[in-house]
């Protein structure tokens, strides 16, 4: 079984920075990525609040300069899922896929993902109208009707997003106030093609097995009036959910099950680290992933250091 | 390497092969499908001679997926002879992968 001093459990900003600060101090790291790296820096398109991208830069150009940087180093990568964390004798065991490994410190960067709403027809129309990733899969439905559900930033950000593509969007809220920023909102809510529906939520995804999706049922929640919307597609921008299934039993975290760390991004378990969006916060930014995990490999490193006197 | 696929050979190439056929429905603008890309080339090492492992780019080929009902990318669907035994869509890990074949294909 392979030993390192140190695990980073995802490849995305944070953990992208954790291994880079890691590697660059002389510890024994690998760096374990599901897929390949960028995490959700993969499904934005234009990322305009990075500093030094002043005009922009798409997010998988992002994702191409952070891989090339780290490139120059050498430390063990490997490509597959966490399948179960458990804390062992000087440190943790991790399954990797198939593959045992042991860390003494684990730097968990897994992050977090869209969280479904949980209706009717979410889950059998899944791929079939029903999508996570306007970025991914607007395209399908250029010059179609679709439906987008949420109030935050994401919801806002991709419904202009989409608004280039599509003939007709209906902007479908719970409340009546949106919690995105102001200028998201100012920019639907005066758009042509966005009707906005607020204080109104989706019962349930219609469809058919063949065609997908083809309408919502709908329900306003101060007068109950139930209605009917046909569309063709419907984009779902509820909020996150950490990646965390994996992790040990005993890790304290939120009632949202985003994983509570200190300042210095240290758990309730010692040797064990958190950084960027799996962690219980409120900014969940790529520059704050990127704080995250320099600040959390440097704690590591400390810890490693106290751990060998 | 994966197999790139068109509508044009989609019949030849996937639905008449003697062999599983995994394809990979994808596009460039697409995330999720460039962090699968180089796991679907590594499958496409692994399984020779057992599985042939296809790519098809949903942006210059709209005939197929629209045949099979595709409204979202990254989707993959695992054929055995000509049709459809397995499907998924978004993002999935390798393991994930390897499971779907070894219980549907193999």
């Amino acid at each position: 079984m392979k030993t390192y001093d140190a695990a980073v459990i995802g490849g995305g900003p944070a953990g992208i920075t954790a291994a880079l600060y890691l590697v660059r101090s002389g510890v024994r790291t690998v760096l374990v990525e599901k897929l390949s790296p960028g995490g959700q820096v993969l499904m934005t398109e234009d990322i305009e609040n990075y500093p030094g991208f002043p005009k922009a830069i798409k997010g998988y150009e992002l994702v191409d300069k952070f891989v090339e940087h780290l490139a120059a180093y050498e430390f063990d990568r490997m490509n597959d899922e966490v399948r179960e964390m458990t804390p062992v004798d000087g440190g943790f065991r991790i399954l990797v896929g198939a593959e045992p490994i042991v860390a003494k410190t684990v730097i968990l960067c897994s992050g977090a993902r869209y969280k479904r709403v949980g209706i009717p027809g979410e889950e059998l129309y899944t791929g079939k109208g029903v999508s996570y990733c306007a970025l991914c899969d607007g395209n399908f439905f250029k010059g179609k009707t679709v439906a987008v559900i949420g109030g935050g930033n994401s919801a806002l950000e991709e419904s202009l997003y989409l608004s280039r593509l599509v003939d007709k969007l209906y902007l479908i809220h719970r409340r009546d106030d949106f919690r995105g920023a102001k200028c998201y909102q100012d920019k639907c809510f005066t758009h042509p093609k966005i009707d906005v529906l607020r204080s109104t939520i989706v019962d349930e995804i219609v469809g058919d097995p063949f065609k997908g999706v083809t309408g919502v049922k709908l329900a306003n929640v101060k007068s109950g009036e139930k209605s009917n919307l046909p569309v063709d597609g419907v984009f779902i921008f509820v909020g996150f959910e950490p990646t965390a299934s994996f992790v040990p039993e005993a890790l304290k975290r939120d009632k949202n099950g985003f994983v509570i760390t200190d300042c210095e991004m240290l758990t309730n378990l010692p040797g064990f680290f958190a950084a960027g969006d799996v962690r219980s916060k409120n900014c969940r930014q790529v520059a704050t992933a990127v704080g995250d995990g320099a600040t959390a490999a440097t704690a590591a490193h400390a810890y490693l250091e106290r751990l060998h006197v | 390497m994966a197999i790139q696929v068109t509508d044009g050979n989609f019949d030849s190439e996937v639905l008449k092969c003697d062999l599983p056929v995994l394809v990979d429905f994808w596009a460039p603008w697409c995330g999720p499908c460039r962090a699968m890309g180089p796991i679907i080339d590594e499958l496409a090492a692994e399984y020779t001679g057992q599985i042939k492992i296809c790519k098809m780019n949903v942006d210059e080929n709209s005939a197929s997926p629209s045949k099979f009902g595709i409204r979202a990318i990254p989707t993959l669907i695992l054929f055995k002879n000509g049709e459809v035994v397995d499907q998924t869509t978004g993002a999935v890990s390798k393991s994930s992968i390897k499971d779907m074949i070894a219980k549907k294909a193999l």
